[in-house]
C-alpha cells in the first residue's frame, strides 16, 4: 500500500516535471512569413535573442493558410506551449476563439489591443507616433519641399503609417508636399523590391527628395532606389541604417522583438494579462541613430525631435490616429 | 485501338507519377539532413491519425474539388480557364453579401441563396473573358489572370472602404449572422452516433462538392451540352460544321466553370463566418493541377483533390513537428504537379512499351 502510493507519488512528480520541462514557450508568425524583412522577422529576432541569452528552447510555427490559423494555435496549445505569443491582427479572431478554451495558457497578440479575455495580453504600438517623428526628420532634411511615403499593401495599419507621417512632416513645414503611394493591393505588395524601386523613381521624379518605405522587404527596393538616385530614405520596423550608410536618413524603429522577448523572459508566472500600448514612452516605437546616419541628423534636428517626442509623450502635441474615423488630417489617400 | 488499357491511364500513370514525386521528394529532404521515411510517417499520421487532422484534409479537398472541377469544364472545351482564384474570390464576394443581407434564420435557408450568389458572381467573373474570347478573340488564358488581379483589388477596396465593420482595423467583413453557420461533418456524423473532431472545419459543402463532381459527371457524358462541349474541345471546325456554334460554347461553358469556381466560396468563406481578403488561398491555381491530375473526369478529380488535401494538411504537420522548412513542403507538392502535370509521357511512355510487350507476348502462349 504504502509502497503503492510511493510509487504513485513519485510518478506524480515525474509526470509534473515533465509538464514543466514541456511548457516551453511557442511562437506563431502571421501570414507574410517568418522572414519578410520586417514585423515577423523582428519577432523572430526578440524569440532568438531570448533563447541564446537564457539557452531556452521555443516552438515556431508559420501559418500559411485561413483554415490553420485555429488549427495551429490549437495544437501549440493542446502540446502545452506556455506562453504562446501570436502574431498579427489578422490572428485577433483566432486567439478569440482559442484562448478561452484553455484558461491555464497564457497567450499573448500582437497588434491587437480590443479584446477582452482573461488569459491574454495584447500588445499595440503607436506607429503613428514613431512616423510622426520620422516624418519631422523627413521635412527637415528636405530641401525640394517634397517628401515621399511609400506604403506595402494598402491597409488601414499603413495608412496608420502614412499619416504619422505626413502630421510630422507638416508640423515642420506646413506647406511641404507629401507623396503617397501603396505598392499594391495583395499580399505580394509585402515583396515586391523591383515596384517599390520604379514608385521611389516615381516620387523622386514629382520631387520627393526623402522617401519613408513602410512596406516590409519592398521597402529593401525603395532604399536602393533612393540611394542610387541619392537621395535619402528612411527604413521601417527594424534598423535599417546600415543597409546603405549615409543615405538612409534614419528608420522608424517598431520593437516587436521587444515585445516578444519580454513576454518569453516573464514567461507563464510573470506574465500580464491585458493591454500595454508601446509608443514613445516605453521606447515601443522610435527613430534610430546610430554612427551610419550621424552626419545625417544635425543636433538641431535631433533636438526638435527629441521635443517632440518629450511633448508628445506629456500630451502637448496629439497626433491623429487613421483609425480614429478611417481617415488622416493631413494626407488623402 | 490505344495501347494501354484505359484503366492503366487512368490509375497506373498517376499513381507512377506520385511515386515518383515522392521518391525525389525523399531524396531532397535527404540532402538536407532529414529522415524521409518519418517526414511521410508525420504526414500520414497528422492527417488519417486524428480526426482533427482528416477533418482539415477534407476541408481542404473541398476547394480543391470546386476548383478542379471549374479547370475541368472548360478543359473540355479546350479553354484554359486560369481565372479560377479571381472566379472564387468574386464567388466570396457573392456568399458574403448574401450572409450579411438577410437575417438568416436557418442555414438551410441561407445555403441555396449562397450557393446561387457564390455561383452568380464567380459566372459573372468569367463572362467577360469568355465574351473576349468569343466575340474578340483575346486569348482566355490572359484575360483570366488579368481578371485575377482586378478581383483581388476589387476586394481590397470593398474589405478596406465599404464591408469592414467601422471601428475595425482588420479589412474583412462583419461575422455571419449565426443562421447561416453551416453543419459541420461533426454535427452530421454525431446524429449518426459516430464521433469527429468538432475543431476540424469541414462541412456540409464537402458533400455538395461530391454532389457538383456527379453533375458535372452526368453534364459532360449524358447530355447533348456535354457532348457539344467535348466535340468543340477535340476540333473547333468539326463542330462548327456539325451546326455548333462556337460563341454559345464558349461561353456556356465559362459559366459554368466560373459558377463552380463561386461555388467554392459556400467551403471558404460561408464556413469560416466571414470574408477576408484573402479567401481563395491559390485553390484556383491547384485547381489546374487537380484538374490535370484527375484528367478532367470529375472522379479523378475527387481523388486528386484528396491527394492535394492530404499534401497540404501533411505539410503542416510537418512544418509542425521538424525544423525540415515549410518551403520544402511546396517543393513536394510542386514535385507531384510537375510529374503529373507536365511530365506526363515521362511515365506513359515506358509503361505504354511494357504494355506492347505483354501483348506480343500473349499471342505467342496461347
Amino acid at each position: 500500500m504504502t509502497l503503492m502510493q510511493k510509487m504513485l507519488g513519485g510518478a506524480t512528480v515525474l509526470a509534473m516535471t515533465a509538464t514543466a520541462a514541456l511548457a516551453e514557450p511557442a511562437l506563431m508568425y502571421d501570414m507574410g512569413g517568418k522572414f519578410d524583412k520586417s514585423f515577423n522577422e523582428a519577432a523572430y529576432n526578440g524569440a532568438k535573442r531570448w533563447a541564446e541569452e537564457t539557452g531556452g528552447s521555443y516552438r515556431e510555427i508559420e501559418v500559411t493558410a485561413e483554415a490553420q490559423r485555429v488549427q495551429f494555435a490549437t495544437r501549440l496549445a493542446e502540446a502545452g506551449f506556455n506562453p504562446i505569443v501570436v502574431l498579427g491582427f489578422a490572428n485577433a479572431a483566432t486567439v478569440e476563439e482559442v484562448a478561452p478554451k484553455y484558461p491555464d495558457t497564457k497567450f499573448a497578440i500582437i497588434d491587437v489591443n480590443w479584446l477582452d479575455i482573461e488569459n491574454l495580453r495584447q500588445i499595440s504600438f503607436a506607429e503613428h507616433e514613431g512616423s510622426y517623428l520620422v516624418g519631422m526628420l523627413a521635412a527637415m532634411a528636405s530641401d525640394s519641399g517634397t517628401v515621399g511615403f511609400i506604403g506595402g499593401m494598402d491597409i488601414p495599419l499603413i495608412r496608420h503609417f502614412a499619416c504619422g507621417y505626413a502630421q510630422g512632416a507638416k508640423a515642420v513645414n506646413p506647406d511641404i508636399k507629401v507623396v503617397a503611394n501603396m505598392t499594391g493591393t495583395t499580399p505580394a505588395a509585402w515583396n515586391d523590391p523591383v515596384k517599390g524601386g520604379e514608385l521611389t523613381r516615381a516620387q523622386v521624379s514629382q520631387g520627393a527628395d526623402v522617401v519613408y518605405a513602410a512596406a516590409g522587404g519592398t521597402g529593401v527596393g525603395v532604399l536602393q532606389a533612393a540611394a542610387d538616385a541619392n537621395i535619402l530614405s528612411i527604413g521601417v520596423d527594424s534598423n535599417q541604417n546600415h543597409l546603405h550608410p549615409g543615405k538612409v536618413l534614419t528608420s522608424m524603429l517598431k520593437r516587436v522583438d521587444n515585445a516578444v522577448f519580454d513576454v518569453f523572459s516573464k514567461g507563464t508566472e510573470g506574465f500580464e494579462a491585458g493591454i500595454t500600448v508601446m509608443g514613445l514612452e516605453n521606447d515601443g516605437v522610435g527613430y534610430a541613430l546610430d554612427e551610419n546616419n550621424a552626419p545625417l541628423v544635425s543636433d538641431d534636428m535631433k533636438m526638435a525631435v527629441d521635443k517632440a517626442r518629450e511633448d508628445i509623450i506629456a500630451g502637448n502635441i496629439s497626433v491623429a490616429s487613421y483609425y480614429e474615423n478611417d481617415s488622416c488630417p493631413a494626407l488623402e489617400f | 485501338m490505344d495501347v494501354m488499357p484505359k484503366w492503366a491511364d487512368a490509375f497506373l500513370i498517376p499513381l507512377f507519377s506520385i511515386l515518383l514525386a515522392f521518391v525525389i521528394s525523399a531524396l531532397v529532404i535527404l540532402a538536407i539532413g532529414e529522415d524521409p521515411i518519418a517526414a511521410l510517417k508525420l504526414m500520414i499520421e497528422g492527417t488519417f491519425g486524428r480526426s482533427e487532422g482528416f477533418g482539415y484534409m477534407l476541408f481542404f479537398a473541398t476547394n480543391y474539388m470546386f476548383t478542379g472541377l471549374a479547370v475541368a469544364v472548360a478543359f473540355h472545351a479546350r479553354l484554359f480557364n486560369i481565372g479560377g482564384e479571381g472566379q472564387a474570390t468574386l464567388g466570396g464576394l457573392g456568399v458574403a453579401l448574401v450572409c450579411l443581407s438577410v437575417p438568416w434564420p436557418h442555414w438551410t435557408l441561407a445555403l441555396p441563396f449562397a450557393l446561387l450568389g457564390g455561383a452568380l458572381f464567380g459566372a459573372a467573373w468569367a463572362i467577360i473573358p469568355a465574351y473576349l474570347q468569343a466575340k474578340r478573340g483575346s486569348h482566355i488564358v490572359i484575360t483570366t489572370i488579368m481578371f485575377n488581379f482586378i478581383s483581388s483589388a476589387l476586394m481590397v477596396y470593398l474589405l478596406v472602404e465599404v464591408l469592414k465593420p467601422e471601428g475595425s482595423m482588420d479589412p474583412t467583413s462583419a461575422r455571419f449572422v449565426d443562421g447561416t453557420n453551416l453543419p459541420r461533418l461533426s454535427d452530421i456524423l454525431g446524429f449518426f452516433g459516430i464521433p469527429f473532431s468538432s475543431a476540424a472545419p469541414v462541412n456540409i459543402s464537402f458533400f455538395i462538392a461530391l454532389l457538383a463532381c456527379y453533375l458535372i459527371w452526368l453534364l459532360i457524358w449524358r447530355t447533348r451540352l456535354g457532348y457539344e462541349i467535348r466535340a468543340y474541345g477535340q476540333s473547333e471546325s468539326a463542330a462548327s460544321y456539325a451546326g455548333i456554334s462556337p460563341t454559345r460554347i464558349i461561353m456556356i461553358a465559362m459559366i459554368i466553370s466560373g459558377a463552380l469556381a463561386g461555388c467554392m466560396a459556400i467551403n471558404s468563406v460561408m464556413a469560416a463566418e466571414r470574408l477576408v481578403l484573402n479567401s481563395v488561398e491559390g485553390a484556383g491555381f491547384i485547381g489546374i493541377a487537380v484538374a490535370l491530375m484527375g484528367r478532367s473526369h470529375p472522379f479523378g478529380i475527387v481523388l486528386a483533390a484528396l491527394l492535394f488535401g492530404f499534401l497540404v494538411q501533411g505539410g503542416a504537420e510537418i512544418d509542425f513537428w521538424t525544423s525540415i522548412p515549410r518551403e520544402l513542403v511546396v517543393v513536394i507538392q510542386a514535385l507531384v504537379i510537375l510529374f503529373t502535370g507536365a511530365l506526363d509521357n515521362m511515365v506513359r511512355m515506358p509503361l505504354e512499351r511494357l504494355f506492347l510487350m505483354f501483348r506480343r507476348k500473349k499471342p505467342e502462349g496461347s
